[in-house]
């Protein structure tokens, strides 16, 4: 089977089995946990990992495996808009800016510059500043960078495919732009697009858990994960334990991403497609 | 056969120049005249071959003509409608009349779409007959061009060469073109293959009375499928007329010069190459005079100095030749 040869890769099987597992803690939480976020057990404060708080407590006694889960769900949805949006947009950019080229190339890509000259914590920053917290305001602060690498990627790779012959030949049947664009090119160049997108979860996920470490994030009680995180180092010295977990959540979870996007990356190389496309019939 | 009173086509003093920039600002440095000034004819069920080395212009005369590339001056008529070239966009009602065909049968279609939808892309786009009549026109198509219609569900790396450059053709179909720009068709494909080709470009030829303007380095080819031949040579055309009186007694220097150096059935008929200097001027810094005089074995000065226009010497036969 041509297909299960392609998926036999290490990074893109591990990476895809965190991600996972991490979608089913966020998605199942209230099964998963027999606490409730803000419930306070304060005869086990600083547990650490016991049988009925599997990775112990915070000095609240609050439970942190289910902080852990719950904010999963805050990580991920907050990861999911602004991917999805980022892509969204980043693509269109490219997509107009290499296929159109000359003064519409001109004009986006340096815009895309101005927002690629910022460094992207303080523009994130700025922007929560100005819009205040929530899960929307933070995927926009998120959104506000990221959308700017789907740009240049799919305009570099628009400007390959439209000299490519199939796209001339709908130009001479007299295609419309918008459907050259959306039925001959964008299909060509969705796999670098999936690729990014897939590392863009592992990058707004820790964007968004170092807006909260600082204080941007959502407000507490919602159970983030950078704000977990800070919470712990409080406690560094006598509790390590609760930054630790936290931090290697976080770390695991980004990790998990990159893997997934470097496997995908492997999978989906035009070289590979080629390769296999290559042996006709 | 071939009527020369009524051209389907008429293009005259087409001219495409590309601008060289250059430095910071993108100033112009240069000007590339790919297309310096080519006027032809093709009647209705004629093939034109156009000859010429790699990069005399020859295709983006093809891509001026579907507009692909932007002429820059000179006029392009079909048969009863208007000049396009100073057009804005050019009209649908003239793409339907002329479609092309690439050289390359495996970046013409896209590795992402299945058969059925890029025969059918030309009947979408122009937005030809109801489903399921586009669905019983893409499988008469593929027959016509000698592809199974159950095969249209297939993506186009599951063909070879010669059957993806079927399906190009198809798409070039589709539309009921008068005339189809052949743009090196059989230059990517196996010997045997290119014959079946040209075969079939000669059937539908017959069947369909379409006009071809063939565009081929390979003057084998060209005289196995030409009407009427036009030989290139640094943008401009250099000879035109008939293909016997091309292939058998051709007038001008460079036109003999191709002809000797394609290659001969015989081992025992080896060619002799003259003397003549292969070093090919650019289009960039194209030779003052005639453009051939560095390469001409005839040249004198009058060709250094003044460029011979293209002037009739018998019957249709034309060259542009100060000593011919």
């Amino acid at each position: 089977m041509r297909l299960s040869r392609r998926f036999r890769n290490i990074s893109l099987i591990l990476g895809m089995s965190i991600v996972l597992a991490i979608v089913i803690c966020a998605v199942f939480a209230p099964y998963l946990s027999a606490h409730g976020i803000e419930q306070m057990d304060m005869r086990n404060r600083f547990s650490g990992p016991t049988l009925t708080h599997w990775l112990g407590t915070d000095n609240f006694g609050r439970d942190l495996w289910t902080r852990l889960i719950y904010g999963a769900r805050v990580s991920l949805t907050i990861a999911c808009i602004s991917v999805t949006a980022s892509a969204l947009i980043g693509t269109t950019v490219g997509l107009a800016a290499g296929y159109f080229g000359g003064w519409t190339d001109l004009i986006l890509m340096r815009i895309t510059d101005i927002f690629l000259g910022f460094p992207a914590i303080v523009l994130a920053l700025a922007i929560v500043a100005v819009l205040g917290p929530g899960i929307v305001n933070v995927a926009i602060a998120i959104i506000v960078v990221a959308w700017t690498e789907y740009a240049r990627v799919v305009r570099a790779t628009t400007l390959v495919l439209r000299e490519q012959n199939y796209v001339q030949a709908a130009r001479a049947l007299g295609a419309h732009p918008v459907r050259i664009l959306v039925k001959e090119i964008l299909p060509n160049a969705i796999g670098p697009i999936i690729v990014l997108a897939s590392l863009g979860f592992g990058t707004a996920i820790i964007s968004e858990s170092a807006l909260s470490f600082l204080g941007f994030g959502l407000p507490p009680p919602a159970p983030t994960w950078g704000w977990t995180l800070a919470y712990g180092t409080r406690f560094m010295r006598d509790e390590p334990w609760l930054a630790i977990i936290a931090g290697a959540t976080i770390m695991v979870t980004v990790l998990g991403f990159n893997l997934l996007g470097d496997g995908l990356r492997d999978v989906l190389d035009p070289r590979h497609l080629s390769r296999s496309a290559g042996k006709k019939k | 056969m071939p009527d020369a009173a009524a051209p389907l086509l008429s293009v005259e003093n087409l001219k495409v120049h590309f601008a060289i920039r250059s430095g910071v600002f993108q100033r112009q440095v240069g000007e590339v005249k790919a297309v310096d000034g080519v006027s032809f004819s093709i009647g209705p069920g004629e093939t034109l071959g156009l000859v010429g080395e790699s990069g005399c212009g020859k295709s983006t005369t093809g891509l001026a003509l579907m507009g692909l590339v932007k002429a820059t001056d000179g006029h392009i008529a079909m048969q009863g409608a208007e000049d396009v070239t100073q057009m804005r966009s050019i009209p649908r009602s003239y793409r339907r009349r002329m479609q092309i065909i690439f050289q390359d049968p495996f970046s013409s279609l896209n590795p992402r779409q299945r058969v059925r939808d890029i025969i059918r892309a030309p009947l979408d786009i122009h937005g030809i007959g109801a489903t399921e009549e586009r669905r019983a026109e893409v499988a008469k198509l593929m027959s016509l061009v000698g592809l199974r219609p159950d095969q249209a569900d297939n993506f186009p790396h599951q063909f070879s060469g010669g059957q993806r450059q079927r399906i190009g053709i198809a798409r070039a179909l589709a539309l009921k073109p008068d005339i189809i720009v052949c743009d090196e068709p059989v230059s990517a494909l196996d010997v045997s293959v290119q014959a079946q080709i040209l075969n079939l470009l000669a059937d539908l030829q017959k069947e369909l009375g379409l006009s071809y303007l063939f565009i081929s380095h390979d003057l084998g080819v060209v005289e196995h499928v030409s009407h009427r031949v036009a030989v290139m040579y640094l943008g401009k055309i250099v000879e035109t007329g008939s293909k016997e009186a091309i292939f058998t007694k051709p007038l001008h220097p460079y036109s003999e010069l191709l002809l000797r150096s394609a290659p001969a059935h015989d081992p025992r008929q080896r060619h002799k190459f003259s003397a003549v200097s292969d070093d090919i001027p650019s289009a960039t810094r194209k030779p003052a005079g005639c453009a051939f005089h560095t390469r001409c074995p005839l040249a004198t000065d009058i060709c250094r100095q003044i460029e011979p226009r293209l002037e009739r010497k018998a019957d249709g036969h034309s060259v542009a030749c100060h000593h011919r």
